[in-house]
């Protein structure tokens, strides 16, 4: 069923009673050409563009949950490609083109919303790392601009530009940047891959790897064994607890994150605004709730649920922001489990296993990778080739000396 | 988190500095043959388990020793702290 005006108005003047579920709910078959560990926005977008791009072929989602119930439903929906380092930056800015069409692409309402990104600095040093980071955007064809203190306050008069710590001096601007509907992309994702054939199987926990002769044969499940070619793995934060089915340790550490919604306010913020030296970021979502957070807890964690002193740094950070946000009331907050690698940066990359293939280490900032991870890893899958955007996202990076470290912290998961 | 320091009694998880996996006490000879293979392993893989972890924690604001905390990474539960001084010996990597 396709979507479209006609339809909503059409299905308002009968009751509402012609629409169906998005996405069938299959028993596994005993075997698949590919399967796809993680039904999540990754996951999800790899079998939609791996049944559309790329080949005919018998394609399973298996997911332990339901859809969306890991990062792609817990995150703050900030897309942006404002990267700085050649291994990076083609790739995101492939996803912001992928997110610019997506919707007509899936025939599905995502609330893609190029609402603007600011990234704030405070001093001269910091203006000059805003401007390179700019050019080697606009080098890679992305938009940059360079906002001056006077161009900041009149997009967000309310923020503390005098604090005595970080007086705002100015802000990177990504105008295409912005914010996407989290679970709709998983959603419509999910839709759109069920609609060419692929078998999106929820509760299905894979428990194991069959694997013979260094040739992957298929995955344990909770719903029994099934049988693949080959296996491609994007669970997130649980990758190295996949991976080690496999026999393989991983360069990553899982941690959590925390975000936080506030009660619904007048409109107030149109685009986002990011303050790192605050540990600080807030958009405002179409029901009115500033939506932010701030850093990761910082020690390993699978809990999904965070502690209190990240709490209170969050909101120590919003109050130097803009303090007027000290009236409003929080509504909910939650964790997610992030995969945080070594350097900050993904791997989407074949293993020494035949037929097995990992997509993970996406950090804080996966979600406005998710068109273009799941693109180039059925690239990956499919041609056993990388696709041109992603060649720098391998395995070997580490032991070769040639890491993506955009912040320059090294091995230390919990830095970047 | 409250960290319960061997020597200085229950202190708040935020007076400490975290490292990662009590792993890393073992680094390996950088003399020895074969040192690379295992410094990229050490440097850069780890077994990051859903469960019972032991992990370095640094008392920065405190009195700037280095614990060996065994916590549960799914609960957030401390069920063991340890010098790391003590447990390094004992573990044969120190005199
Ligand atoms: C609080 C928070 C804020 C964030 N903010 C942003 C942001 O503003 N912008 C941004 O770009 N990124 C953000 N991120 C990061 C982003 O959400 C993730 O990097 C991205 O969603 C990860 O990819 P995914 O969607 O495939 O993950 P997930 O949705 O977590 O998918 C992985 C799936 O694998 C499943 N799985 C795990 N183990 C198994 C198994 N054994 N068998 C079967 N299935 C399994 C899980 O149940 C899960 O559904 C944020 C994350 C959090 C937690």
């Amino acid at each position: 069923m396709r979507y479209s005006g006609f339809k909503v108005i059409a299905e308002a003047l009968t009751g509402h009673k012609g629409w169906k579920p998005a996405w069938r709910d299959p028993a596994p078959q005993a075997a698949y050409d590919y399967i796809i560990v993680g039904g999540g926005g990754h996951g999800l977008a790899t079998a939609y563009y791996l049944a559309k791009e790329f080949q005919q072929a018998r394609i399973a989602v298996l997911e332990k949950g339901w859809i969306g119930g890991g990062n792609v439903g817990r995150n703050t929906t900030i897309v942006r490609s404002n990267y700085l380092l050649d291994g990076n930056e083609p790739f995101y800015e492939f996803s912001m083109k992928l997110w610019e069409g997506l919707e007509q692409d899936f025939n599905y309402n995502a609330m893609v919303s190029q609402r603007g990104i600011i990234n704030l600095f405070h001093t001269d040093a910091q203006r000059d790392a805003a401007t390179r980071r700019g050019n080697a955007m606009i080098m890679h064809g992305a938009d940059a601009e360079l906002l001056n203190k006077e161009q900041v306050r009149s997009l967000y008069p309310f923020l503390n530009f005098e604090n005595a710590r970080f007086p705002i001096k100015g802000a990177l601007m990504q105008r295409r940047g912005g914010t996407v509907r989290h679970d709709a992309v998983a959603w419509g994702y999910a839709r759109g891959a069920d609609n060419r054939g692929v078998d999106i199987i929820q509760n299905c926990d894979v428990t194991g790897m069959r694997i013979e002769n260094g040739r992957v044969l298929g995955v344990e499940t909770s719903r029994g064994f099934i049988g693949a070619k080959k296996v491609g793995v994007a669970v997130a934060g649980s990758s190295s607890r996949v991976m080690a089915h496999a026999g393989m340790r991983l360069p990553m550490e899982s941690h959590v994150l925390q975000a936080f919604v506030s009660e619904g306010l007048k409109p107030l913020i149109d685009g986002v605004i990011t303050y790192g030296a605050g540990h600080f970021y807030v958009s405002q979502s179409d029901k009115g709730g500033l939506v932010f957070g701030g850093d990761i807890d910082g020690y390993n964690s699978y809990a999904q649920r965070g502690n209190l002193p990240v709490v209170e740094d969050v909101a120590e950070g919003g109050m130097s922001l803009m303090p007027m946000i000290g009236r409003a009331r929080l509504l909910r907050m939650w964790g997610g489990i992030m995969d945080m690698s070594m350097d900050g940066s993904p791997i989407i990359d074949k293993t020494d296993i035949e037929g097995l293939y990992f997509n993970g280490g996406w950090c804080y900032g996966g979600f406005k990778a998710t068109p273009a991870s799941g693109w180039v890893f059925a690239h990956l899958l499919a041609k056993d080739t990388p696709h041109s955007t992603a060649t720098a996202y391998r395995f070997d990076r580490f032991a070769k000396g040639l890491m993506i470290d955009e912040k320059g912290q090294g091995a230390q998961p919990n830095l970047h | 988190m409250i960290i319960n320091h061997p020597l200085l009694g229950p202190r708040d998880a935020q007076e400490f500095i975290y490292l990662g996996d009590a792993a890393l006490i073992h680094r390996p000879d950088g003399m020895a043959e074969g040192a690379l293979e295992r410094f990229i392993p050490y440097t850069y893989l780890r077994d990051n388990p859903a469960g019972s972890h032991r992990e370095l924690w640094y008392h920065e604001q405190g009195d700037r020793s280095w614990l060996v905390v065994t916590r549960n990474t799914t609960t957030h539960e401390i069920t063991a702290v340890e010098m790391a001084r003590d447990v390094a010996r004992k573990e044969g990597r120190s005199k």
